[in-house]
């Protein structure tokens, strides 16, 4: 408390000149009166924090925490003006709480009862001189506004950032190439084949048969639900290009429904080598490759 | 054959022709090219022609007919033709522009080539083994 109360006398003595008009003297002002009373303040927006059940699956420490280094910044922006540094350390903190499973409705909540804490006691000062807490307020409320907006948008671009990310890795994952034997690939294919999945596959497929010099690649789509005419095609023009490269397509597990589709939707299968279930692709496979068939035919 | 390095390369091993492409054609060098290596299956004697198009990153549909013109010729002279070295970019390319190289057979690299010529050859010329790599 005495530091605080310190640091508010430095800041008093010396208020920075955020502009030359006389208003904006009243945020200095008001940046002192907080950081004069940052203990109690916290202490309060902390409670209001639990009375609202917000940020529940933190521990009390950690909410201590977090809220003392948010009233900090918070007051430091008020002063300052500067959104960056806010930016920086809202991002910061949605990289911490997110995986904590901290929603976007609490860190938004957080925030406006902040701004609302900071209010009344605003209110509490100025109560005498009513024309005076309206100049307060006016020079408080956009500021406090415009940190609550930073605080919430850095949240969700954090989060964005995050299901994209995951979304990068899950697509990574989605269509691995799996060396079975010498020269032989398999394709699992699960979940929805869209346009980028497609193009993904055929990238993967192609280079995969360079890398592991295959022969025969089995694509199972066994779990794809359905295709349209656009992912169709891409599949023929992936069995061309595979044959290109030397490789053979066997594919498997096409489901009734994507059966009818290409039938439907009038693709081309004179060219693609179909068969009913990834067993007797791998079977066909094998032949091709010139393994002996029979019992050999199921593969892990 | 031309001044200039070369931009193709036709060398013989044993009963097979090697042709190697390395670097884009233009539509004269490839018909130039197509002559040099039909003349050169008729000199050679040869039974299997393998052209190596690893160098290329792009082919075109002239270029795609000339080596499937090649192959035909090839055949009638008494030699089959492999085309191996289709890189993956260009051969989505050509996919994607519904260029093939039709009945010809394709296979990864020279390697690959090699091992079908010799697989085709010794037992009759059969087109079980055609289909052996689809």
């Amino acid at each position: 408390m005495t530091e605080d109360s310190a640091t508010a006398e430095r800041l008093a003595a010396d208020f920075p000149a955020l502009d030359h008009k006389d208003e904006d003297q009243l945020l200095p002002q008001l940046v002192a009166h907080l950081r004069q009373h940052r203990s109690r303040l916290r202490q309060e927006w902390a409670s209001r924090i639990q009375q609202a059940h917000l940020l529940e699956a933190m521990t009390p420490q950690e909410t201590a925490d977090e809220t003392t280094s948010v009233y900090d910044n918070y007051v430091e922006v008020l002063e300052t003006g500067s959104v960056e540094a806010l930016q920086h350390y809202a991002r910061d903190l949605s990289e911490r709480i997110i995986p904590r499973g901290v929603e976007t409705h609490e860190v938004v909540g957080i925030v406006l009862l902040l701004r609302d804490v900071l209010a009344r006691s605003l209110f509490e000062k100025y109560q005498q001189d009513f024309a005076l807490l309206n100049r307060v307020l006016d020079a408080y409320e956009p500021a406090a506004n415009r940190i609550a907006n930073t605080v919430a948008v850095s949240f969700v671009e954090e989060r964005e950032r995050i299901i994209r990310q995951q979304q990068d890795s899950i697509r990574e994952l989605s269509t691995p190439v799996l060396p079975v034997r010498e020269r032989l690939l398999i394709l699992p294919i699960i979940g929805v084949l869209d346009t980028e999945r497609a193009r993904q596959l055929t990238e993967q497929l192609l280079t995969g048969i360079r890398t592991h010099r295959a022969r025969v690649v089995v694509i199972d789509i066994t779990g794809v639900p359905d295709v349209d005419q656009a992912v169709a095609n891409h599949l023929v023009r992936t069995v061309d290009a595979s044959r290109l490269m030397g490789a053979g397509v066997i594919i498997t597990g096409l489901s009734p429904k994507i059966a009818e589709t290409l039938v439907t939707i009038g693709v081309d299968l004179s060219k693609m080598n179909t068969i009913g279930d990834l067993q007797s692709g791998l079977e066909e496979a094998e032949r091709m490759l010139g393994y002996s068939s029979g019992q050999a035919g199921t593969v892990g | 054959m031309d001044s200039g390095p070369a931009l193709v390369s036709i060398l013989r091993q044993g009963d097979n022709l090697i042709a190697s492409i390395h670097t884009a054609l233009d539509d004269s060098e490839m018909v130039r090219f197509q002559r040099n290596l039909v003349d050169e299956i008729g000199q050679q004697r040869s039974r299997g022609v393998i052209i190596d198009v690893a160098a290329l990153d792009v082919l075109d549909s002239f270029g795609s007919r000339t080596l499937r013109a090649i192959a035909e010729m090839a055949r009638l002279r008494g030699a089959e033709t492999v085309i191996v070295g289709i890189q993956p970019d260009v051969a989505f390319s050509m996919a994607e522009l519904g260029l093939g190289t039709g009945s010809v057979h394709t296979a990864l690299d020279l390697e690959e080539g090699l091992e079908y010529l010799s697989g085709i050859r010794l037992p009759a010329r059969d087109d079980v083994h055609r289909h052996l790599g689809l």
